[in-house]
């Protein structure tokens, strides 16, 4: 009789947990535009690490970064993510553009090379997110091929976007053209550096998850 | 020297996606501006870029890309079934794709009809050519 209720109660909890889906969340955009810092903010406010490192300089993140079970509270929900870092999605690198930064000839041929690699990843792996996060750095014209091509590729896979414009803190920073340039797509405006509107970016997130 | 090379729609319209991305890129890698008659598809895009990635090398740095939808953001619900029309008809015959050289084109600014395009002739004068998309 025990037996049996053992085998019960462990089905109901294989039930509850085998139903409750784990949501696989893509974070995409140009270089610098703050996908790692954003990650990072998450990853900080729930489980107190960082995802990955940040710099100034562009495609710092050169590799596909996964954080798994990541369990996020908005307004009395609880749900849970895998979030996927990829690297900045750019038309053009120049190993050159490395040498400013003071790295050596053979390191910042290198680093291209591990940047042209991460672009690539980046696309093939489009096909396998549930839901993506747009991170746009808001002070720049948003108008290029390279958001137009991510986006259109979303839309035409289907995957929900939500548009993240990050950098709101900064004066140059115009929401309005972001969300004028893509007006079918939520546009929450955040900094992820310094927490300006996380908590409207979560509420956001939630309602993408749907 | 600056060279634009034109290609009609007719030029691509029966190639497959990825003969039409190799083409176009092919013709980028020469040093050439091709100024394309009509539109990528998205996924076309995304391919051009994943191809220019497994092309760089220290003489080919990348492209400059941009596509000029024409009328896209039009929601009059009439015009929109007219425009599905019009493209179910002709294809991706409207509209137009530059794509440059990265070595030569230093930056192609975009917003809805407008494109600017700044080569890298002559580093300290970027010339400036200006194309209005007519409605």
């Amino acid at each position: 009789m025990l037996q049996i209720i053992k085998r019960f109660v462990n089905k109901i909890f294989r039930d509850i947990f085998s139903s409750r889906k784990i949501l696989k969340v893509g974070f995409y955009g140009p270089p610098n535009g703050g996908k790692t810092t954003l990650a990072n903010r998450i990853c900080k406010d729930w489980l107190g690490e960082e995802m990955g490192s940040v710099s100034n300089v562009a495609h710092e993140t050169r590799e596909i970064t996964i954080k798994e079970n990541v369990t996020i509270r908005s307004q009395g929900k609880e749900l849970m993510f895998n979030f996927v870092d990829t690297p900045g999605i750019a038309t053009k690198i120049d190993y050159e553009d490395f040498l400013k930064h003071g790295f050596t000839v053979r390191d910042a041929k290198e680093r291209a090379k591990e940047a042209t690699k991460g672009v690539i990843d980046s696309i093939t792996w489009l096909d396998t997110m549930d839901v993506v996060l747009v991170v746009l750095d808001s002070t720049i014209n948003p108008y290029s091929q390279v958001n137009i091509t991510i986006i259109g590729n979303l839309q035409a896979r289907k995957i929900p976007v939500l548009i993240v414009a990050n950098k709101i803190d900064l004066k140059k920073s115009d929401l309005n053209k972001i969300k004028a340039a893509f007006p079918q797509y939520d546009v929450v405006g955040i900094s992820a550096k310094h927490g300006n509107n996380i908590d409207e970016f979560y509420e956001a997130l939630f309602v993408l998850a749907g | 020297m600056l060279t634009l090379q034109f290609i009609p729609f007719t030029e691509i319209e029966s190639l497959s996606s990825d003969e039409r991305v190799g083409k176009l890129l092919s013709i980028v890698k020469e040093n050439k501006i091709a100024l394309v008659e009509g539109t990528l598809h998205k996924e076309e895009s995304a391919a051009l870029i994943k191809k220019t990635m497994k092309s760089i090398n220290q003489d080919f740095r990348g492209i400059e890309l941009a596509v000029l939808y024409p009328e896209q953001n039009d929601d009059a619900m009439f015009k929109r079934l007219r425009l599905k029309l019009i493209n179910a008809l002709l294809g991706n015959r409207r509209g137009l794709t530059i794509i440059g050289p990265a070595s030569v084109v230093k930056e192609i600014k975009q917003d809805p009809h407008k494109i600017d395009l700044y080569t890298t002739i002559n580093e300290q004068k970027s010339r400036k050519v200006s194309k209005r998309n007519k409605k």
